[in-house]
C-alpha cells in the first residue's frame, strides 16, 4: 500500500508501521465470542472490518488478511464485502472528507451545483482524493438535515443551506 | 437499581412522576438531535444553562431532549411549565437571545399536534403523536424520564398478564402494518413466528434507513430509545425468541450511542437479560451495524448483511418467519413499527383502531422536505389528504411557486399531482394512485422541477445500489438510465418512451427483491402524470423547468448587456466574444450549457430558454 504519511510513493505495511493499531486490532478481536461454527464466525467479519477502518482510516490488502487469519476466512470473502459495501475502502482518505449530501432534498435543492463547485475548486472528481491526501471529495446519500438541503458534510462537521459562492469558504475553513 | 417485579416497577413510576413535579416548576426543553445539532442546538444549550445558573434559579431545568420535527425553525426550545403541562414552543434560538426565552421572549412556533394517549382535546390540531409521543419531551439518555412517562409498563402487563398468543392477538386485532413501507400486517408476521417449532428464533429491528429524504427511524432512536428496546423485548416475548438485532446504518452515529446507552441502562435494570421482570423469560439484544448499501432494508439481504455476507436478496418463500437468520425463524420490523406496540399494549387494540383508516389504523410518519415553507417531521393520522399535509402543516410552496407534484415512496415510489391532492391517503390508496407509502419521505415539487429529471435522479439511486444478483435489475436498471440521459440531452425519439415501458415492465415482473420490483415506478409515474413534458424534451428538444442543462440555450440581450466583461471572463470554454462596452455574443456551436454566464451577469442580460 502507498505510504499514507507523509505522501510519498513507497509501499508501507501499516501492520508494520503502526504496532500500537495492530494491537488495538488485536485486542477487539480478542474480546469476541469467537465460536467453532464457520457460519456463525462470519457475523463478526463486518464488525470487526467496522473497527479496522476506524483504527487504520482504511483497509489495505494486508490489514484485510489480518482479519481473515484471525477469524479464518479466505481473502475472497473479506474483499467480497469491502467491495460490495459503500462504507468500506481499501484506499488512502484524506484529512478533510469532504461530503456532498446527494439526498432527494438536496437534490432539488440544486446539489449537483454544489458538487460541481468542489469538483472545479479541488481539481478532484467524486471519490477521488487529493494527492497530498488532504481532501477526499465524495457524496453521501442523505445525511438526514434535509431542512438545511443543500447539505455538505466535512469530516463530522455539517453545513447547512450551501450556496456554490461558499464553495471556497468551506475549503479554506479545513486549512 | 434492579427491578424484578412488576409492583416495583410501578412504584418506581410513580416516585419518579412525584419526584418530577416537585423538582421543577419549569423545564426548558432544548431540541438536540442530529439536525438540532446541525443547526446551532448545543451553544443555544449552553447558553440557556449558563443563564440558568447566572440567575441563581433552581426550580429551572434545562435538559437536552430528542428532535420535535420542526425542523423549519431549528434550534427550537421548549418552556415547560410543569404544573399544568402548558408549553412554548420558540424557534430560530441563536445563543445571544437564548436567555430572553426565560422572560417569555422569542420567536413563538405553532404547536399542531397532540397526544391520543393523554389528551382528547384535538383543538384542530392536525398531527396525532404516538410514535414521537416521547421525542422531544424526555431526555433520551436518562431511562428514568422514560419510565416516568409509563415506560416499560406495556412490558410488563404482557409477561406477568398476557400469553404470548394473546400478544400477537392483541396486535393483529389491532391491524398494525408494518411502518417500513410494504405495510405487510405486523401480527399476521408474529404468528407465522411464532407458530414454528423451533427452540432459537430471532428478532430483528429494521433501523437501516436508506431511503434519500427520510428519516423518521433516525428521530425515534435518537429521541426515545427505550420505546423501541421495550418493543423488541415484548416481540421477543410473543413468538418465543430470545435474541433481538437492531441491524442500524453505520451514518447515525448519534442514533447508535444512544442505543447502547439505552442497552446498557435496560440490562442494568433487569429489564433485558435473564428473568425479566420475574417472569421467567430471558431475552438479550445486541447492535450490527449496516455498511452504506440501500438494499439491505430487504428483510433478506438485511439477514444476509448480518450473517457477515454481500447484502444480497433470496427468493421468499421461504420467508423469514419460517427460515432466517442462520436458518432459524427470523421476524424483521421496522422501528417504527415498534415505536407503536407499547402504545397499543397499554391503551388497547379498540384505542389503536379509532385512530387512521379502517385499513390502515393508526399513524404515519412523515419527513416533508423539497421546495415546501414548513420543512419537518410530521406524525399524521392515516387517512389525512395531501393538501393537509403540504398546504395545512407545510403552509404550502416556497416563494410561492406553483405546486407540481409531491414524490412519496423515495425511489421505489411515485409523485402525485394536484388532482389527487384531496385523496384521504394510506397504504392502499397510495398503491392505486401507483405510488407508495414507503418509509414515508415527501419531497414536494414545484414548476421549476423537470420530471423527467427526478426520474433520472431516482433511476441513478436505485443503479448504483442494485446488488448486482438479478439481471433485469443489474442491467434493466444502467438501460433504463441510459435512456432517461438519452432523454434529457435531446437525443431521444418517441420510440425510445415506448421502450422505456417496456423496459419497465420487465425489471418490474422479472426482478428478484423489492428494490428491483419497485425501481421503475418513478418513471412510470412521471411519464403517466407528465407525459408532455417527456414529449416536450423529446420532440420540441427543450426542457419547460429549465433544468436539463444540454436543452438550454443561452442567449445574450444587446438591450440589457452594458459590456462588463464579466461572463466572457467567467465562461469555461471562452465562447463568449464582444468588446468592453458592446453587448457579447455567445456562440452556440462551442457553449457547453454550463449556465456560468447566466449567474455570473448583474444585468438580468444572459436569458435562458
Amino acid at each position: 500500500m502507498a505510504c499514507s504519511g507523509c505522501g510519498c510513493k513507497e509501499r508501507v505495511n501499516l501492520l508494520e508501521v503502526y504496532p500500537e493499531k495492530r494491537r488495538a486490532l488485536d485486542e477487539y478481536i480478542d474480546q469476541l465470542p469467537l465460536c467453532e461454527d464457520m457460519e456463525r464466525q462470519k457475523g463478526f467479519l463486518i464488525g470487526c472490518l467496522h473497527k479496522a477502518q476506524e483504527i487504520f482510516g482504511y483497509l489495505p490488502l494486508e490489514v484485510q488478511e489480518c482479519v481473515g487469519k484471525r477469524l479464518r476466512l479466505q481473502q475472497s470473502d473479506i474483499y467480497g464485502v469491502i467491495s460490495f459495501y459503500s462504507f468500506f475502502t481499501d484506499q488512502p482518505v484524506g484529512k478533510y472528507k469532504i461530503n456532498v449530501c446527494t439526498g432527494t432534498a438536496c437534490f432539488v435543492r440544486g446539489a449537483d451545483k454544489i458538487l460541481d463547485g468542489f469538483k472545479s475548486a479541488l481539481g478532484l472528481e467524486d471519490g477521488q482524493s487529493s494527492a497530498d491526501l488532504k481532501f477526499t471529495l465524495s457524496t453521501i446519500r442523505c445525511v438526514g438535515a434535509c431542512s438545511l438541503a443543500p447539505v455538505v458534510m466535512v469530516n463530522d462537521r455539517v453545513y447547512g443551506n450551501v450556496t456554490p459562492k461558499m464553495v471556497s469558504a468551506i475549503i479554506k475553513d479545513c486549512e | 437499581m434492579l427491578i424484578t417485579t412488576p409492583k416495583q416497577l410501578s412504584t418506581l413510576t410513580r416516585e419518579l412522576q412525584k419526584q418530577a413535579r416537585k423538582a421543577a416548576k419549569t423545564q426548558v426543553l432544548v431540541s438536540m438531535g442530529t439536525c438540532g445539532i446541525a443547526a446551532g442546538a448545543t451553544p443555544v444549550f449552553e447558553a440557556l444553562k449558563r443563564a440558568v445558573t447566572a440567575r441563581g434559579l433552581t426550580d429551572i431545568d434545562v435538559l437536552s431532549v430528542g428532535c420535535v420535527g420542526l425542523c423549519h425553525s431549528e434550534p427550537t426550545v421548549e418552556i415547560v411549565d410543569v404544573a399544568t403541562g402548558s408549553s412554548t414552543i420558540y424557534g430560530a434560538v441563536t445563543p445571544e437571545q437564548a436567555a430572553a426565552l426565560l422572560d417569555g421572549q422569542g420567536r413563538e412556533v405553532k404547536k399542531s399536534w397532540y397526544f391520543p394517549e393523554d389528551e382528547a382535546n384535538t383543538e384542530n390540531r392536525m398531527q396525532a403523536r404516538i410514535v414521537l409521543r416521547n421525542s422531544g419531551r424526555i431526555n433520551p439518555e436518562r431511562m428514568d424520564d422514560y419510565i416516568a412517562r409509563d415506560g416499560y409498563q406495556a412490558l410488563a402487563t404482557a409477561l406477568t398478564g398476557m400469553k404470548p398468543e394473546e400478544v400477537v392477538d392483541l396486535i393483529t386485532a389491532s391491524g398494525l402494518r408494518g411502518r417500513g413501507g410494504g405495510g405487510f400486517p405486523t401480527g399476521t408476521k408474529w404468528r407465522i413466528a411464532a407458530a414454528q417449532p423451533s427452540k432459537e428464533k430471532y428478532l430483528i429491528c429494521n433501523a437501516d434507513e436508506g431511503d434519500p429524504g427520510a428519516f423518521m427511524d433516525r428521530a425515534v432512536l435518537e429521541g426515545d430509545p427505550h420505546a423501541v428496546l421495550e418493543a423488541m423485548v415484548i416481540a421477543g416475548y410473543a413468538i418465543g425468541a430470545s435474541h433481538g438485532i437492531i441491524y442500524v446504518r453505520a451514518e447515525y452515529p448519534l442514533a447508535i450511542k444512544r442505543l447502547q446507552l439505552a442497552i446498557g441502562q435496560a440490562r442494568e435494570r433487569g429489564l433485558i437479560g435473564e428473568n425479566i421482570l420475574g417472569s421467567g423469560f430471558a431475552f438479550d439484544l445486541s447492535i450490527k451495524y449496516g455498511a452504506g448499501a440501500f438494499v439491505c432494508g430487504e428483510e433478506t439481504a438485511l439477514i444476509r448483511s448480518i450473517a457477515g455476507m454481500r447484502g444480497m436478496p433470496t427468493f421468499k418463500p421461504p420467508f423469514p418467519a419460517v427460515s432466517g437468520l442462520w436458518g432459524k425463524p427470523t421476524i424483521v420490523n421496522n422501528v417504527e413499527t415498534f415505536a407503536n406496540i407499547p402504545a397499543i399494549l397499554r391503551k388497547g387494540a379498540a384505542w389503536f383502531k379509532r385512530i387512521g383508516t379502517p385499513g390502515s389504523p393508526g399513524t404515519k410518519v412523515f419527513c416533508i422536505t423539497g421546495k415546501i415553507k414548513k420543512v419537518g417531521l410530521i406524525e399524521v393520522p392515516m387517512g389525512i389528504t395531501l393538501r393537509d399535509i403540504i398546504f395545512g402543516l407545510g403552509e404550502g410552496i416556497r416563494n410561492d411557486r406553483k405546486f407540481k407534484a409531491v414524490q412519496t415512496g423515495g425511489p421505489s415510489g411515485g409523485c402525485i399531482t394536484e388532482k389527487h391532492l384531496e385523496t384521504p391517503i394510506d397504504y392502499d390508496t397510495l398503491k392505486t394512485l401507483g405510488s407508495m407509502m414507503g418509509s414515508g419521505g415527501m419531497i414536494v415539487m414545484d414548476e421549476d422541477d423537470c420530471m423527467v429529471d427526478v426520474a433520472k435522479f431516482f433511476v441513478q439511486f436505485t443503479m448504483d445500489e442494485s446488488c448486482g444478483k438479478c439481471t433485469p435489475c443489474r442491467v434493466g436498471g444502467r438501460q433504463m438510465y441510459r435512456l432517461l440521459e438519452k432523454i434529457t440531452e435531446g437525443n431521444a425519439s418517441l420510440a425510445d418512451l415506448d421502450t422505456i415501458r417496456d423496459l419497465a415492465q420487465t425489471i418490474k415482473t422479472a426482478s428478484l427483491c423489492g428494490l428491483g420490483m419497485t425501481a421503475p415506478n418513478p418513471v412510470l409515474a412521471t411519464l403517466a402524470c407528465f407525459e408532455d413534458e417527456y414529449r416536450a424534451h423529446v420532440v420540441d428538444r427543450k426542457c419547460p423547468a429549465g433544468r436539463c442543462a444540454k436543452l438550454i440555450t443561452y442567449t445574450i440581450d444587446p438591450e440589457l448587456c452594458t459590456g462588463c466583461t464579466l461572463c466572457a471572463r467567467k465562461c469555461p470554454t471562452g465562447c463568449i466574444s464582444g468588446k468592453v462596452k458592446d453587448a457579447h455574443v455567445i456562440d452556440q456551436t462551442t457553449c457547453i450549457h454550463c449556465g456560468a454566464c447566466f449567474d455570473a451577469c448583474r444585468f438580468s442580460a444572459v436569458c435562458k430558454k
